[in-house]
């Protein structure tokens, strides 16, 4: 059983329809990329995963090792309270293309603030308060060690590069260790000698079967990460399947023509 | 006969500063909270409740605080019930209510740019985050936004120090009160000027005092950006 499956999502802002039936399954520790020019709907896609917009219609169930979880239907939760989409909210991780660090906290702060939150909220925090915040602190440092970031803990993100933000930023969303992590364009805001560095550690999270959906414009790390390319066109999926079948020998003339882009 | 007058004079100026000192701090006191109240209502999504708030604000910073006071410490005498009574304690909470409601409109709108100066991607990386919109403001936004609003509320609070001599119109016994006393005839002194020009002193002093606090506290901010 698929850990993510998406059946016929749509999302309409007033009367422009931005997705318009949008079904794919994604497998546990596959990466996913999602290609296709702006406004093709991709990152609609991604916010509605994340619940940072309401799906119009459709259906999302994530299946973990705690069971099925049906996150949106539109048969039977047309609205969900607050706390429900807090929960829906855990089973993913978000990367943003503007990194959105916050700049009062340090780069080991920002990584540990949403897990602290969610320790003072269990039932044995009292007893438990001093143990619980090593732990947190430990495992902030050890995910900043593996972006290469350890040195740069205490800095805060105006004392980063580019790059440096964003790996904090992904340590941030692997923090809650999410079911899927989703990145939005995550290189798209840096300079072009400061992608490399951001490629690299999403490609050792797919090296260690990390699920990820990514959304992308970097055609080669898409074809060298993925385990499945979807290209979207006008809100619609127009391909998917395997890198080597969608970006080698893509089967919709709409595809080749938007590949035939980065070719030149 | 200066010598003899500047002891009477000084204390006399003392007791009115004292008192405001206690309308600029009680108007603080009330204000930056109920300017927050404002603000909310004024971005609120609810339209009758925001077109209310807007049109509220609208109508008390495009009239004179002097008028205000006035109204307020006046009206309810010519309405029939004069609550405030004649004594100094009506006078001062007729003035706090007059500068507390006129400043807390003025704070709403700084505070208005300071929350929607914050960008929109702070409260979705808090959202993502799994946060509560009760962590999200008092974790994220809430300090980004008082660095925001510093500055300008810094401007504000000097004009507040200044704005108090106001109250005068509705005699409320304050520092140029007690100056002006002795233009008139106080305690057996009459016919000098200068305990009122000597006034602008305490004012000269106490924003200078304020400016140099607001500047640390802008500084102490200055850690993140």
């Amino acid at each position: 059983m698929a850990i993510l499956q998406v059946e016929n999502l749509r999302k309409n802002f007033e009367s422009l329809e931005v997705l318009k039936g949008i079904s794919f399954s994604l497998e546990k520790g596959e990466a996913l990329s999602i290609i296709g020019s702006s406004g093709s709907g991709k990152t609609t896609l991604l916010r509605c995963m994340n619940f940072l917009e309401m799906p119009s219609s459709g259906r999302i169930v994530v299946n973990t090792a705690a069971g099925e979880h049906v996150l949106y239907d539109d048969q039977n939760t047309k609205t969900l309270s607050e706390s429900a989409i807090r929960k829906n909210r855990l089973h993913f991780g978000l990367v943003f293309q503007s990194f959105n660090l916050f700049p009062q906290y340090t780069a080991l702060g920002n990584v540990t603030l949403a897990p602290r939150l969610q320790a003072k909220a269990r039932p044995d925090y009292k007893e438990r308060a001093a143990a619980l915040s090593r732990e947190i602190e430990e495992r902030g440092m050890a995910l900043l060690g593996q972006m290469g970031l350890a040195d740069r803990a205490g800095y805060y993100p105006h004392q980063l590069s580019g790059g440096q933000q964003q790996r904090v930023a992904i340590a941030r969303a692997l923090a809650l260790e999410p079911d899927i992590l989703c990145f939005d364009e995550p290189t798209s805001a840096l300079d072009p000698e400061l992608t490399g560095e951001v490629l690299r550690v999403i490609r050792g999270l797919a090296d260690k079967d990390t699920t990820m959906i990514i959304v992308t414009h970097e055609m080669t790390f898409a074809h060298d990460v993925s385990d499945q390319v979807i290209f979207m066109d006008g809100g619609n999926i127009v391909e998917q399947g395997p890198p080597a079948q969608v970006l080698e020998n893509p089967r919709e003339e709409r595809t080749r023509q938007f590949l035939r882009g980065y070719t030149n | 006969m200066f010598a003899q007058q500047f002891p009477i004079v000084f204390h006399s100026l003392n007791v009115g500063f004292v008192q405001t000192l206690k309308l600029f701090a009680v108007t603080l006191i009330g204000a930056i909270p109920l300017g927050l109240v404002i603000a909310f209502g004024s971005m609120s999504r609810f339209r009758p409740l925001s077109i209310l708030t807007r049109t509220f604000v609208w109508i008390i910073r495009g009239t004179p605080l002097m008028l205000q006071l006035i109204i307020i410490y006046y009206g309810p005498g010519l309405m029939g019930n004069n609550w405030w009574g004649g004594g100094e304690v009506g006078r001062f909470l007729a003035s706090a209510i007059a500068f507390i409601i006129n400043y807390a409109c003025y704070f709403s709108e700084i505070y208005r740019g300071g929350i929607q100066g914050v960008p929109i991607g702070q409260n979705e990386a808090g959202q993502v985050l799994g946060m509560t919109k009760g962590q999200i403001f008092f974790r994220v936004t809430l300090l980004q936004m008082i660095k925001r609003i510093v500055p300008p509320m810094s401007n504000e609070i000097i004009t507040l120090v200044k704005d108090t001599s106001l109250a005068r119109i509705i005699s409320l016994q304050e520092v140029i009160w007690a100056g002006q006393s002795f233009l008139k005839g106080s305690q057996g002194i009459s016919g000098i000027i200068w305990p009122l020009f000597f006034t602008g002193l305490y004012y000269l002093l106490f924003s200078g005092i304020l400016t140099i606090l607001l500047g640390g506290l802008e500084k102490r901010l200055n850690y993140f950006r």
